[in-house]
């Protein structure tokens, strides 16, 4: 099997994220690697920079991952992991501007096909053009 | 000018104390015009600094200015994190090049502008640059005189108290639209809460 680009969902609840990754799992199956978190350090409403770099870790993948992020906050912490990353990883990784559940599962179905990163984030951007 | 290890030490136990003992007012000023969590994330990220204060107090401040700002990434959970954060990365990054007091205006506007970058805003979006910049402009035009710290302390108020009016163009508070105006900015007001501590503690210590 050839490697597909993987995906993260963060959200500010991890029952969101974890729900979005189950919906993936279910619609496209076990071949993309999907990785999710939520809640903040202390376990409330809110995200973690260290629980998206495990994520991002777990999802890895040498064609990249695409991130998946419900509200501002989601999306500037995981900006931030980005770049906190090692160099060669930074390239890789990509936040994507859609809705998060329509994003993940449009996302990871693209990316089973075997696409490139940025083909990935296209179609998963396509949701929010409009 | 170096800071001396007590003096650092001082400022950043006075910031931190400040923003934890500040955490009610930030939260009711987030829950006017964002999700009402700038408090209690603020408060955890400056009880983790302050964890830290002893291995602070003996960086060189380049190193100790991005551990605060490391700390606050990791343990904020907000958007506020990497804001301050990177404030904090980006002055620390600064300051390796750079004097004090001649360079203070290059070293905190290279943390201004790294809040600028992260937030992709600018000052009159009613958010934290409201008072960083104005800061940083009194910090480049009175730079030296007696009074200053005076003058950085009252720039900070009047700038908070100037983004009432404002209507959000940026972060959570932008979804209120207009029913944002009449509200002082959380992240205005908890920059306004730093400036003013470290005013205070530096006053102090004259």
């Amino acid at each position: 099997m050839s490697d597909t680009v993987g995906i993260v969902i963060v959200s500010h609840s991890q029952d969101i994220a974890k729900g979005t990754a189950d919906m993936v799992r279910q619609m496209v199956g076990s071949e993309v690697k999907v990785a999710f978190c939520g809640g903040n350090p202390d376990g409330g409403l809110g995200t973690s920079v260290s629980l998206i770099l495990d994520a991002i870790g777990s999802a890895w993948s040498p064609k990249g991952v695409a991130i998946l992020v419900d509200l501002g906050g989601a999306e500037t912490n995981s900006e931030m992991a980005v770049e906190m990353l090692q160099p060669e990883r930074r390239n890789l990784v990509v936040v994507c501007n859609a809705p998060i559940v329509e994003g993940a599962v449009m996302a990871a179905t693209e990316a089973a096909g075997g696409s490139s990163l940025e083909q990935v984030r296209a179609v998963a951007e396509e949701l929010s053009a409009g | 000018m170096s800071v001396q290890p007590e003096t650092l030490k001082s400022l950043v136990k006075a910031a931190a104390e400040q923003l934890i003992a500040s955490a009610p007012e930030l939260t009711a000023l987030d829950q006017a015009i964002g999700d009402g969590d700038h408090g209690t994330n603020m408060k955890r990220g400056f009880e983790a600094v302050l964890g830290k204060l002893n291995e602070i107090g003996v960086q060189p401040l380049d190193e100790a200015l991005k551990t605060i700002g490391k700390t606050l990434v990791m343990t904020v959970g907000g958007a506020s994190g990497p804001l301050y954060g990177s404030f904090f990365l980006a002055a620390g990054e600064a300051m390796r090049s750079r004097q004090l007091p001649d360079d203070l205006a290059d070293v905190f506007g290279s943390g201004v502008g790294a809040v600028s970058a992260r937030g992709r805003s600018r000052p009159g979006e009613k958010t934290m640059l409201d008072v960083l910049v104005p800061v940083l402009e009194t910090l480049k035009a009175e730079v030296g005189r007696p009074d200053l710290i005076e003058r950085i302390r009252t720039t900070a108020s009047e700038a908070v108290a100037r983004t009432a009016p404002m209507q959000a163009t940026k972060g959570r508070a932008s979804f209120l639209g207009a029913r944002s105006v009449g509200h002082v900015d959380p992240g205005a007001r908890s920059s306004c809460l730093l400036v003013h501590a470290v005013c205070n503690t530096l006053e102090a210590r004259k």
